[in-house]
C-alpha cells in the first residue's frame, strides 16, 4: 500500500498541469494528506516484526537487460521517512496557500519533491533509488528560482549544481557496486562481499556524494543560502525532506553496502560532523537574517545525523534515524513561522529592526509556535529533538567519547543561537513603534491592519507541533520500529 | 540473382529514391504545391518504414555491399522516421522557397543514411557518407536570404569534403594492408598484436572522417555555424540522423573491421589501436564542448557545442566496446537524436515569430507558449541526463557498460570526466531554462503560435523521450536483439 504515496503523489502532479487554477491548491492539499494518511496506516498497521528487515512491496521487472528492477521495499527506517515526507508535505502545502503566482505550476513541482523523495525512501533497487533522487533536483531549481526571493536564481543555481555534484559521486559509487556485483538490487548487493581495495574508495565517493544533500560541512554551503533564497515552501521542503535524502541514501547505501569501507572512514565522518556542528552553530550565532540563522541551525542538526551514523551501533544509528524525522518536523517549523508568519507580515528578517517591532504581542500564534520550534530545536526534553540527539549522544559516548564532549559545547551554542533569534524576533525590547521597510507594508503600531494567522496557518503549525510532541514523549512510536531495522543491517555485525 | 530480387531487397531505398524524384517533379511543375510536397515526401517514407517490415532477417548482397540485418532494418526505420519529422518541421520553415528542392535534398540524404546503415563494404559506405554529405552541404546553404546560411554551407562544404579525402586515404591504406574493402575481410586479414605503422595511419585517417561526421572534438569547428547558420530542419537533420547514421557504421567499421586492433584505454595501461584514439576524441569533446557552450548566448549555438559534448558520451560506449557498449551508444544516440529534432522543432517556431533565435527571443517564453515551454523543458532536461527522461537512463546505460567493460575499472577516468561535463552541462541547459520559465517577457514579443501539426508532433516527440525515460526496455532490449 506503502507504495501508492508515489502514485498518487506523481498522478497529483500531473493532473495540476491540466486543472483550473482555483482548485490547484486544495487538490494538493488533498494528495499531501493522502499520503501522509498511507504513511500513516503503514506505521500502525505494519506489525513490528516486519518492519526488522527490507521486506519488498513491489518488484516487477523493468529493463531486464540491464538486470534493474521496479523494486520497492519498506523496513522501520524507510517508514520513518515516509512519515515525515508525509507531515512536512502537509504542512507545506498550508502554508503555501496563499501563493497565488503561478499557482498550479508552483504545487506541480512541489509536489515532484514530495514523490521523487517518498520513491527514494521505499527504492530497494539501486537504480531506482537514484532515479528518484536525480529527479528531486530540478524540481527544487524552479521552486526557488521562479517563487524565491533574496538572490534565488544564484541561489538556485548553486543548490542545483551542489545537488548534481553530489549525485555524480553518488553515481560513480552506485556504478562500482552495480559493475563489481552485477546486480543492483539492495537487498542483494547488502549480503555481497566487495573487496576491500574497493570498499575504501568507493564508500568515500559514495558518502561523500550523499553527504552534499545531507548538508554536511564543508559541502554545506549550498545549504543557507539555498533556504535564504527559496519561498517558505520551499526552505520547508530542502531542511525537512530533501536534507534527509542525503543522510538516508548515506546509511541504506554507502553504509549498508560497504560496511569495511565505513569502518575505515567512520571516525573521519564523525569529525565532519562534530566539525560541522561546531562551525555551524558558531555561525549562526552572527547572523543577522533569520532565515540565515535557521538554515545554519540546519546544518548543526544534520551534524547530529551524521554523528550518530559515524558511531556504527544500534543506538547511535537508529539516534540518527530519529533526528532525520525530528529535525524534518522541527526545521520545517522554523521555516513556517520565519519566512511565512513572520515575514509575510513584516517584509523583514533582518533580526536588528525585529527586535525593534516587539512581535510577540502582535502574533501571539507566531510566537508561540517559534518558542515551542526553538525548545524542540535546543533539545528541552518533551520534545522530539530531546530524544533524537540523547539517544544519539549515549551511542556516540560508546565510540568516541570525546566528539561527545566537544558536542556539548555546540549544544550549548545550539541554545545561545536559538535563544538569541527567539527574543530578537519575538521578543525584542519593542522601543521604536513603527517602521516601514523600503515603502512596503507599513508594520502598524496597534497592528491592527496586519493580516491575521490564517487557519491554513494554524493547521499546518499544529500538525507539526504535534508531531514534535507526539514523538517527544513517546519516541517509542518510532525508535521501536528503527531500532530492529538498523539491527538488521550489516555494519553493526 | 534477378534484378527483381535485389529490387526487392532494396525496396526501402528505392521507395525513397521514387520519392525524392517525384517531389522534385512536383516541385518543378508547380511553386505553390509546397503543403504537397511535404505530404507526399511524408507519405513516401511512411511507405519506406513499412516496405523494411517487409525485409527478411538477413541477407548479404554483393559480399556486404548491402546487408539486411536486424539492426540494419532497425536502423534504417529510425533515420527513415528522423527524416520524417524532419519533413514536419521543414514543412513550413518560410525560409525555403523551392519546397520541392529542399524535399528532394533532404531524401537524397535519407537515403545516403540507409545505405550507411544498411552496408558493411567500405567502398559503400564511402559512397553512403558522400550522398549524406553533399546534399547536406545544399539543404545546409539552401536560405539563399540569408548570409549566415550561405557562409555555414561553404564551412560544412570545406571542412566535410577535406574530412572525406582523409577517410578515402585511410580507406585506401587499410585496403592496402588488408587487400579486402568488406568489413568482415578486413576484420579476418588484420591481426592482432603491435599495430603496423601504416595501419595505425590508416585507421587515424578513416576516423577522422567519422569525428566530422559526429562533429567530435577538434573535427568539430564546422558545427557551430552550420547549426547556427543552416535553416532549422536542415540543423536538424544534420544533428539527428547524420549522426545516428555516423555512429551505427562508425561502431560496424571498428566492431567488425578492427576488432583485432582494438587496443585499450584503460588508465595506465593504455595499447595502441583504435579505442585510445577515440578515448582521445571523447574526452576532448567532452571538455572542449562544454565548457564553449557555457558561453553561448545563441540557443543554436549552445546546441551545437552541447553537440560535441554528446558525440564524446557517446563514443564512450564505442571504447568500452562490445555488444554492451554498442547497444548503449546506439540507445544514448537514437534518444539524442529525437530530442534535438524536438528541440530544433521548437527552435524553428520560435525563430520564425521572434525573427531570431538569441536567449532574448525566448525569453518568458513560458508565458507565450505553455506547450513549447514544456516541450523545451523536456528536452533540456534529457539532455541534462535528468530521470524521468530518456537522457538520464542513456547516461546511465553509456557509463555503466563503460566502467563494466573494462577490468579494473580501467575507463573510470572517462566516466570520471563524463560526469563532470554533464555537471557543466547541467549549468547550461538550465540557463536556458531560466530563460524560458523565470525571465520576464519584453513587452514587444508577441504570443508565440504553433499550428496543431506542429505542436501535435512536438507534444509526440516529448512525450517519446519522456516514455523512453520511464520505459527503456522498449528500445533498449530491440537494440540489444538487434545485435550478432
Amino acid at each position: 500500500m506503502l507504495a501508492w504515496t508515489i502514485y498518487i503523489t506523481f498522478a497529483g502532479a500531473v493532473l495540476l498541469l491540466f486543472i483550473p487554477r482555483a482548485f490547484s491548491r486544495w487538490l494538493a492539499l488533498l494528495i499531501t494528506i493522502a499520503g501522509f494518511a498511507i504513511s500513516l496506516i503503514a506505521l500502525f498497521q505494519t506489525p513490528i516484526t516486519d518492519l526488522a528487515h527490507f521486506a519488498t512491496i513491489v518488484s516487477v521487472p523493468w529493463v531486464s537487460a540491464l538486470g534493474m528492477n521496479y523494486h520497492l521495499a519498506v523496513d522501520g527506517i524507510s517508514l520513518t521517512m515516509a512519515l515525515v515526507t508525509g507531515i512536512v508535505a502537509v504542512s507545506t502545502v498550508l502554508f503555501s496557500w496563499d501563493v497565488e503566482h503561478r499557482q498550479n505550476e508552483f504545487f506541480f513541482w512541489l509536489l515532484l519533491v514530495v514523490a521523487g523523495s517518498y520513491g527514494v525512501f521505499l527504492s530497494a533497487d539501486l537504480f531506482l533509488l537514484f532515479f528518484f533522487y536525480e529527479l528531486v533536483i530540478v524540481p527544487k531549481y524552479f521552486l526557488i528560482a521562479i517563487f524565491g526571493s533574496t538572490n534565488k536564481e544564484y541561489g538556485a543555481m548553486k543548490l542545483t549544481l551542489y545537488s548534481f555534484f553530489g549525485g555524480a559521486l553518488v553515481f560513480i559509487g552506485i556504478l562500482a557496486a552495480y559493475v563489481t556485483a552485477g546486480s543492483l538490487d539492495l537487498n542483494h548487493l547488502a549480503q555481497f562481499q566487495f573487496a576491500p581495495q574497493l570498499q575504501l574508495w568507493a564508500f568515500p565517493v559514495l558518502f561523500l556524494g550523499f553527504a552534499v544533500l545531507a548538508g554536511t560541512w564543508p559541502l554545506h554551503t549550498w545549504a543557507p543560502t539555498g533556504h535564504v533564497a527559496a519561498p517558505t515552501a520551499g526552505s520547508m521542503l530542502l531542511a525537512g525532506i530533501v536534507m534527509k535524502l542525503g543522510s538516508y541514501g548515506g546509511l541504506r547505501v554507502a553504509m549498508n553496502l560497504f560496511p569495511q569501507g565505513f569502518q575505515m572512514w567512520s571516525k573521519w565522518i564523525a569529525v565532519l560532523a562534530v566539525i560541522g556542528i561546531l562551525y555551524a552553530a558558531a555561525v549562526a550565532l552572527r547572523q543577522s537574517d533569520l532565515k540565515f540563522v535557521i538554515g545554519y541551525s540546519s546544518v548543526s542538526h544534520m551534524g547530529f545525523v551524521l554523528l550518530g551514523l559515524a558511531t556504527a551501533n544500534a543506538l547511535g544509528v537508529s539516534g540518527a534515524v530519529l533526528q532525520m524525522f525530528s529535525h524534518g518536523v522541527i526545521a520545517a517549523l522554523l521555516f513556517a513561522v520565519a519566512g511565512r508568519m513572520l515575514y509575510r507580515r513584516t517584509h523583514t528578517r533582518d533580526l536588528d529592526a525585529l527586535s525593534g517591532i516587539n512581535l510577540g504581542r502582535a502574533l501571539p500564534f507566531a510566537a508561540f509556535t517559534f518558542v515551542i520550534a526553538s525548545a524542540a530545536s535546543m533539545g528541552i526534553p518533551g520534545l522530539s529533538g530531546f530524544a533524537a540527539e540523547i539517544t544519539i549522544l549515549i551511542g556516540a559516548w560508546k565510540a568516541f567519547p570525546i566528539a561527545v564532549w566537544i558536542t556539548g559545547i555546540g549544544m550549548v551554542l545550539v541554545a545561545a543561537f536559538t535563544l538569541r533569534a527567539l527574543k530578537k524576533s519575538f521578543f525584542g525590547d519593542g522601543t521604536s513603534s513603527v517602521r516601514v521597510q523600503e515603502g512596503r507594508v507599513l508594520v502598524d503600531s496597534d497592528w491592527k491592519e496586519q493580516p491575521d494567522i490564517s487557519a491554513a496557518e494554524k493547521w499546518g503549525a499544529g500538525l507539526l507541533m504535534f508531531a514534535t510532541l507526539a514523538v517527544g514523549l513517546y519516541p517509542k512510536l518510532l525508535l521501536d520500529r528503527i531500532q530492529p531495522a538498523v539491527e538488521a543491517m550489516r555494519f553493526l555485525k | 540473382m534477378s534484378y527483381l530480387e535485389f529490387l526487392k531487397l532494396a525496396s526501402p531505398e528505392a521507395i525513397v529514391v521514387l520519392t525524392a524524384l517525384s517531389v522534385l517533379a512536383i516541385g518543378l511543375a508547380s511553386a505553390r504545391t509546397s503543403a504537397f510536397c511535404s505530404f507526399f515526401a511524408a507519405l513516401g517514407l511512411g511507405i519506406a518504414i513499412g516496405a523494411v517490415f517487409l525485409l527478411p532477417q538477413n541477407a548479404t548482397l554483393f559480399a556486404g555491399m548491402l546487408v539486411i540485418s536486424p539492426l540494419a532494418s532497425l536502423f534504417k526505420i529510425i533515420c527513415i522516421s528522423l527524416a520524417f519529422f524532419t519533413v514536419l518541421l521543414a514543412r513550413n520553415d518560410g525560409a525555403s522557397r523551392n519546397h520541392g528542392e529542399y524535399l528532394a535534398m533532404l531524401l537524397l540524404a535519407t537515403i545516403g543514411l540507409m545505405l550507411l546503415v544498411g552496408s558493411e563494404e567500405l567502398l559503400m559506405i564511402f559512397i553512403g557518407l558522400e550522398l549524406t554529405g553533399l546534399s547536406l552541404y545544399v539543404m545546409t546553404a539552401f536560405d539563399k536570404s540569408d548570409v549566415r546560411s550561405a557562409e555555414a554551407g561553404l564551412k560544412y562544404f570545406l571542412f566535410g569534403s577535406t574530412a572525406s579525402a582523409f577517410t578515402l586515404f585511410g580507406i585506401s591504406f587499410i585496403y592496402g594492408m588488408s587487400g579486402a574493402t568488406g568489413l568482415a575481410a578486413i576484420g579476418q586479414k588484420l591481426t592482432p598484436g603491435p599495430l603496423q605503422p601504416l595501419l595505425a595511419v590508416g585507421i587515424v585517417m578513416t576516423l577522422i572522417g567519422f569525428a566530422f561526421k559526429i562533429a567530435a572534438a577538434p573535427f568539430h569547428l564546422w558545427a557551430p555555424d552550420a547549426y547556427q547558420g543552416a535553416p532549422v530542419p536542415s540543423a536538424a537533420f544534420i544533428a539527428s540522423g547524420s549522426k545516428v547514421a555516423s555512429f551505427v557504421v562508425l561502431g560496424k567499421i571498428v566492431f567488425i573491421g578492427f576488432a583485432p586492433v582494438k587496443g585499450s584505454a584503460d588508465w595506465h595501461a593504455m595499447v595502441a589501436g583504435w579505442s585510445p584514439v577515440l578515448a582521445a576524441l571523447a574526452a576532448l569533446s567532452i571538455l572542449v564542448g562544454n565548457l564553449v557552450a557555457l558561453a553561448q548566448t545563441n540557443v543554436r549555438r549552445l546546441l551545437a557545442y552541447s553537440a560535441v559534448a554528446h558525440a564524446g558520451y557517446t563514443l564512450l560506449g564505442i571504447v568500452a566496446g562490445g555488444r554492451d557498449g554498442f547497444s548503449a551508444t546506439l540507445f544514448y544516440t537514437t534518444v539524442y537524436a529525437m530530442t534535438l529534432v524536438g528541440a530544433f522543432g521548437v527552435v524553428g517556431l520560435v525563430r520564425r515569430q521572434t525573427g531570431g533565435d538569441d536567449f532574448s527571443n525566448f525569453s518568458g517564453l513560458w508565458t507565450r507558449s505553455p506547450l513549447l515551454a514544456g516541450c523545451m523543458a523536456v528536452f533540456m532536461l534529457s539532455l541534462a541526463g535528468i530521470p524521468p527522461l530518456a537522457g538520464f537512463f542513456g547516461k546511465f546505460y553509456l557509463f555503466s557498460a563503460a566502467l563494466r567493460a573494462s577490468g579494473n575499472h580501467g575507463l573510470l577516468w572517462l566516466v570520471a570526466l563524463a560526469l563532470f561535463g554533464s555537471l557543466i552541462s547541467l549549468y547550461y541547459y538550465l540557463i536556458v531554462l531560466k530563460v524560458i520559465f523565470v525571465d520576464e517577457t519584453a513587452t514587444d514579443t508577441l504570443a508565440v503560435k504553433a499550428d496543431l501539426l506542429s505542436r501535435t508532433s512536438l507534444t509526440l516527440l516529448a512525450l517519446l523521450v519522456l516514455f523512453l525515460g520511464i520505459t527503456p526496455q522498449i528500445l533498449a532490449a530491440r537494440i540489444i536483439a538487434s545485435l550478432p
